[in-house]
């Protein structure tokens, strides 16, 4: 039906009973009607990753997903990647070590790292290089994004570790 | 020292313009040329108003009585003719001007709607080369609105007495700064205040203010205008464009606030592009490789119309082409010529990336034609330390080139013993015996920082000890409010976190004159020591006088506290107390100024000159043209660094953009004017793969006379040598000197390059996978 | 960039898939699997489907089976599930090898192998899979089953034989022998982006010469194709870079480059010699 369906996303544990028209991409969803606007939108053709959330414990690029095709799965945002007031490892590396400038890209290059070392926290350099190369960022040349990931390897490593 | 600015910014509490909306606000979509030059023969806006949800649809009649828009002024006279309608009139010019703009409720059904606008366009004749010979514009006005001129010293003389002559013929690609955020603007009226409100404003909110006021006949005070934050700026983003003036208009007359955000589409063939130009130089060189003379002929492509910076790039290439080199005759003409295509003006490091380009091609040239050491050559003709400060009789953007403080030839030496140049000469012969094509480049680089003329702020201290500094100038992720903070902390004795630091609203302070040019940190962070430091001045009087019974000289400022020197651990007051002191009742009885606040102005006409130096170490993949970057070192003297750790952030994400203008991005057009690249799969920037680490030599070797912290500036930092850079460096490593004239070097070009003199040989078996 | 509005159907068994898209198809109406490519293109109003059938929910078109000497693919079937072997032997390790250049890992988390098959672009790797290995393709629709084979399925750029109301299900490709040798290997401007041109090279060796050789080059032509000239120059020939440089050189000539620029159409043969000669000493580096 191409009128608005009432669907629920379910985003960072919490319910989110929205209306959408079918064509209404999971981003502006996001955005838009849920308020959750850490999402950013860089290119709206799958190409930047700005818009990188998780879901089902993948990365996958928002404005590339229908709204409607999301019901029934765990997404998550940057907006969830705290717990609280506290930080992330990533979150925290990306401060410690400079890893944002204008902050556009950020959340995406957190959900998509965060979803790498969650599903191969021993991934090495190289690896991890290729695999961040997914995004685009356009202020910092990546060193420091590339740094503060491989800080928070070890953070989580270590954390993984005392539990 | 982290920034203040990430905490929101890390954990999706970031508010960029998309993010802004305001109850019962409009969308607005913008309708676009398909045609790169033809006459508008009819527009049919019927369906599209017929379209339910469909709030307005206007064409140039509906915007008709609002002038053409403004750029900034310069001395350059005779470019009014050439400026942009808000909607194209009766021609487009290039694809994606805006010839309508339709308003509904949803994003979505904006663009519904806009599709249902019929423009019928009958083409014209298309120019997109600027140095094709000039078409025409209108009737009676060709695309050729000035030619700059600027010459010193005896060149006819120079060039008789010479040894000889280079000559090179070079092309530097279209390409920008296409900011992660794309543009956007949120314009909302509020009747009771009679003020108009334009949210989404950056770089330069004052001047953009009253440009909007004598656009749209209303006093500058009845303007607001308020930065979010802004996903990157890199000169592009901040200037007044058609849609930033159409959402004013239109709030004013629907009565609905009414936002635009621009798609990547759209940012690609409507937001301000940069660079292209040729170059057909000229050197007079003695038999030492010294050069005598240089003669320069440009052609810049300035896209469709004059808007935002009028002639300045083309202006300040002319100015800078001499670089960090001591020229004795100069001769520079340069064609600011039209075409069709998206208007262009500035990009980080406006004319240095291009005429840097130049100066290090003919450096390389100089060295091959006369079998000299490429490095002998540049050290025979860099200005020397001795020299400074040298004048240079050309002025760039109003202000004169009096390059202020340095010592070129002892960075240089700085530069090669960091890459450690001579083991990595080794190293490459060894590696290209063994049939690798690996090469290193270096290339030299000026540049310019710190436009004036003036900048200001505010500082106070309330009540409860919060300080806040208020700025005209804006944040476009530079880190600015940070480096203020931490100047206004250093001058008042406070922890810079405790700074809270107010940019980017015309009406938090009257003036301003924003974030370009590498200005901020000379500009407000010199205006900022001197009111950080006034007020520290009158809290210690204060303290002194009324509350410690001491003299001033005899306190200090830790932490917030006022503080006997003399006396460790004696009684002290907080800078909230000396606040309270000075509340209007009780400042008065005393006949004080109320408040614990100082202004400070900063005027400077001059500009500082920080420069550096580029090694790139490349190999090249003769068979398919490819070209991968093994290292790259980039320096920079900034005279001063207030935070080393953002100085380099900028200096290593300025260096990959040039990269991606070296070997990737280019705004290519058939020969239609139809862009070729509209989407992110077309316009590469580079990735995390396509580029290794910058490595970062930062140096503080010459602090600059002009200011008083010795400041230069380091928005532009890296980027200026990149095309340079790279273009010697895969000369190098193909052993073919002179081949590169082209930017961006792309593996089609090279692979041509090397079949037409024979050079594509089967070589490595690079990035193969085995399975069996 | 909004796509324009459309009707959305997401069944959840095959059989209501086929039936829903029986209705729509003859009204502008598509089936939408993994979307990398579709959404993309909707976004920038290129595709204006009126209706879309989403394939995701509909149960069992995930499988990924040995049946028959054939690894059966089912039609939503995520690019990743190849990020390791899917089968013993030679075809589940080349499977991995290619997975890795099709573009980044958060497009392969949705991106299906069936859609990239029937969206057909030039520069697919799995186009050129199924082209060099003889893959065959299973469509279904109210009307019926078939089996198309390639060549036969790809007709030209994004165009293959499919009718509307066909829904691709399965695509099938044949196990690879023991001890059959396959290289791969691509030249992009960027790494993840589209391919200047691919090369897909496999064969055996029996007696110390090359036998059964399959050269495939993508991304050059309208579509993915085999070279023969290519795989004459091979057979019989002794392993090494003289056969494969020839056979490279073969190919370089058999294609003709759809680019309309003749310097585009050169420069692509160009990187054909130099993809097709790689993929042929990948194949050959392990013995």
């Amino acid at each position: 039906m191409s009128h608005e369906t009432d669907i629920v996303l379910t985003v960072n544990g919490g319910d989110y009973a929205v209306r959408v028209e079918p064509r209404r991409t999971l981003a502006d969803t996001l955005r838009d009607q849920c308020g959750l606007t850490g999402t950013n939108s860089g290119c709206e053709h799958g190409i930047c990753g700005s818009c990188t959330v998780i879901i089902d414990d993948e990365p996958v690029r928002a404005c590339l997903m229908f709204a409607v095709q999301a019901q029934g799965k765990q997404i998550r945002t940057v907006e969830g990647l705290a717990q609280g007031d506290k930080l992330h490892p990533l979150q925290r590396a990306f401060i410690d070590h400079h890893a944002l400038q204008c902050g556009f890209c950020t959340p995406g290059f957190l959900m998509l790292a965060a979803s790498v070392l969650e599903r191969e926290p021993e991934i090495g350099d190289d690896d991890l290089r290729v695999a961040l190369s997914a995004n685009l960022c356009r202020c910092t040349g990546y060193k420091n994004i590339i740094k503060a990931v491989r800080v928070a390897r070890s953070v989580m490593q270590s954390q993984k570790a005392e539990r | 020292m982290t920034r203040l600015e990430d905490l929101p910014l890390v954990t999706g509490r970031g508010r960029y313009a998309a993010s802004v909306s305001f109850p019962h606000q409009l969308h607005m979509r913008v309708v676009r040329s398909s045609h790169g030059h033809g006459r508008i023969v009819s527009i049919d806006v019927s369906a599209a108003r017929a379209a339910k949800g469909c709030a307005g649809v206007w064409t140039f009649a509906d915007v008709a009585d609002i002038p053409p828009i403004e750029f900034r002024p310069t001395k350059i006279e005779g470019l009014e003719a050439y400026r942009q309608r808000v909607l194209a009139e009766n021609r487009v010019r290039y694809v994606g001007e805006p010839v309508a703009v339709v308003f509904a409720n949803d994003s979505y059904l904006a663009e519904d709607i806009a599709d249902l606008v019929n423009v019928e366009i009958e083409p014209l004749p298309v120019i997109t080369s600027a140095s094709q010979v000039p078409g025409e514009f209108e009737p009676g006005r060709n695309t050729e609105p000035t030619v700059i001129r600027k010459k010193f010293g005896d060149l006819e003389g120079a060039f008789r007495a010479a040894h000889a002559v280079i000559e090179l013929d070079l092309t530097i690609g279209r390409h920008s700064g296409v900011p992660m955020e794309t543009r956007g603007a949120i314009a909302r009226y509020d009747t009771t205040r009679d003020v108009l409100e334009l949210h989404g404003a950056t770089k330069r909110p004052h001047p953009n203010r009253d440009m909007l006021a004598r656009m749209l006949r209303r006093s500058p005070a009845s303007i607001h205008l308020y930065e979010c934050h802004i996903g990157g700026g890199f000169g592009v983003r901040g200037e007044i464009y058609p849609e930033d003036v159409l959402v004013c208009i239109a709030t004013l007359r629907l009565g609905r606030p009414v936002k635009w955000i621009e798609d990547r589409r759209e940012n690609l063939m409507a937001c301000n592009q940069s660079r292209e130009q040729r170059h057909r130089v000229r050197a007079a060189i003695d038999a030492e490789g010294r050069i005598l003379a240089l003669d320069d002929e440009f052609f810049h492509d300035q896209g469709a119309y004059v808007r935002t910076h009028g002639a300045r790039v083309a202006d300040g290439t002319a100015s800078m082409l001499p670089g960090p080199y001591h020229v004795p005759a100069f001769r520079v003409a340069g064609h600011f010529r039209l075409t069709n295509k998206t208007p262009a003006a500035t990009y980080r490091s406006p004319g240095r990336f291009e005429s840097t380009f130049v100066h290090e091609r003919l450096m390389d040239a100089i060295a091959a034609r006369l079998a000299i050491d490429p490095l002998d050559v540049r050290r025979r003709n860099l200005i020397r330390g001795a020299q400074m400060p040298y004048e240079r009789a050309v002025s760039v953007a109003g202000a004169p080139v009096t390059l202020d403080s340095g010592d070129y030839p002892a960075h240089l030496e700085k530069v090669l013993a960091r890459i450690g140049w001579n083991d990595l000469q080794v190293e490459m012969k060894q590696r290209r015996r063994a049939g690798e094509s690996v090469g290193a480049g270096i290339a030299y680089f000026l540049e310019k920082s710190g436009q004036g003329p003036v900048e200001g702020v505010r500082v106070s201290v309330d009540t409860t000890g919060a300080v806040e500094l208020v700025t005209g100038a804006a944040s476009v992720g530079q880190g600015m409010e940070t480096v203020l903070a931490q100047i206004c902390g250093d001058a008042l004795g406070v922890d810079y976190r405790s700074v809270r630091v107010v940019h980017g609203r015309t009406d938090r302070i009257d003036y301003g004159f924003g974030a370009n040019a590498a200005r901020v940190t000379i500009m407000t962070g010199s205006a900022t020591h001197i009111a950080a430091t006034k007020l520290r001045a009158k809290a210690l009087e204060v303290a002194a006088s009324d509350m410690l019974e001491a003299t001033a000289d005899m306190l200090d400022v830790v932490d917030g506290r006022i503080v006997r020197r003399d006396r460790p651990g004696s009684p002290s007051v907080t800078l909230a107390q000396v606040a309270k002191e000075l509340s209007p009742a009780a400042a008065v009885a005393k006949g004080r100024e109320p408040g614990l606040t100082a202004e400070g102005v900063f005027e400077c006409k001059e500009e500082a000159f920080p420069y550096g130096a580029h090694v790139a170490v490349v190999k090249v993949d003769r068979e398919t043209g490819g070209v991968k970057i093994e290292r790259y070192l980039a320096s920079y003297d900034i005279g001063v660094a207030v935070n080393p750790m953002l100085v380099e952030g900028q200096i290593v994400g300025s260096a990959v953009q040039g990269l991606g203008g070296a070997l990737f991005e280019e705004f290519v057009y058939d020969e239609n004017g139809t862009p070729l690249a509209v989407t992110f799969a077309d316009y590469m920037l580079p990735t995390m793969q396509d580029v290794p680490d910058i490595d970062v030599m930062l140096t503080q070797d010459s602090p600059s006379p002009l200011n008083p912290l010795g400041l230069k500036g380091g928005g532009e930092s890296g980027i200026t040598a990149c095309g340079a850079v790279i273009a010697s460096a895969i000369e190098d490593a193909l052993g073919m000197p002179g081949i590169i004239t082209q930017l961006p070097v792309t593996p089609q070009r090279l692979e041509r390059l090397l079949r037409e003199h024979g050079q594509r040989k089967d070589d490595a078996r690079s990035h193969a996978i085995a399975i069996e | 960039m909004k796509p324009s509005p459309f009707s959305y159907y997401a069944p959840k068994t095959l059989d209501d898939a086929i039936a829903a898209l029986a209705a729509v198809a003859p009204h502008d109406g598509r089936v939408i699997a993994g979307g990398q490519s579709l959404v993309a293109a909707m976004a920038l109003r290129l595709a204006q489907p009126a209706h879309l059938v989403d394939i995701n929910a509909v149960a069992g078109l995930d499988s990924l089976e040995i049946r028959d000497g054939e690894l059966c693919i089912g039609a939503c079937v995520r690019h990743t599930a190849f990020e390791h072997p899917v089968v013993d032997g030679p075809l589940g390790a080349f499977l991995t090898t290619v997975v890795h250049h099709i573009a980044h890992r958060p497009i392969r988390t949705r991106g299906t192998f069936c859609g990239s098959i029937v969206n057909a672009d030039p520069a697919s790797e799995w186009c050129l899979v199924a082209a060099t290995l003889g893959a065959k393709m299973v469509a279904r629709s109210t009307r019926g089953t078939r089996t198309i084979a390639e060549p036969g399925f790809v007709e030209g750029i994004m165009t293959t034989v499919l009718a509307p109301d066909e829904l691709l299900i399965e695509v099938r490709l044949p196990l690879l022998s023991a001890g059959t040798r396959c290289g791969f290997n691509e030249f992009s401007r960027r790494a993840g982006d589209f391919a200047i041109a691919m090369s897909v090279a496999t064969y055996r060796i029996e007696g110390g010469v090359i036998v059964e050789p399959r050269v495939g080059v993508g991304a050059v032509e309208s579509r993915a194709r085999r070279i023969p000239e290519a795989e004459a120059a091979l057979r019989g020939q002794v392993p090494a870079d003289e056969a494969f440089a020839i056979a490279a050189d073969a190919a370089a000539h058999a294609v003709t480059p759809i680019e309309e620029k003749p310097e585009l159409a050169e420069y692509k043969r160009e990187v054909v010699r130099a993809v097709v000669k790689r993929a042929l000493a990948a194949a050959e580096t392990i013995r």
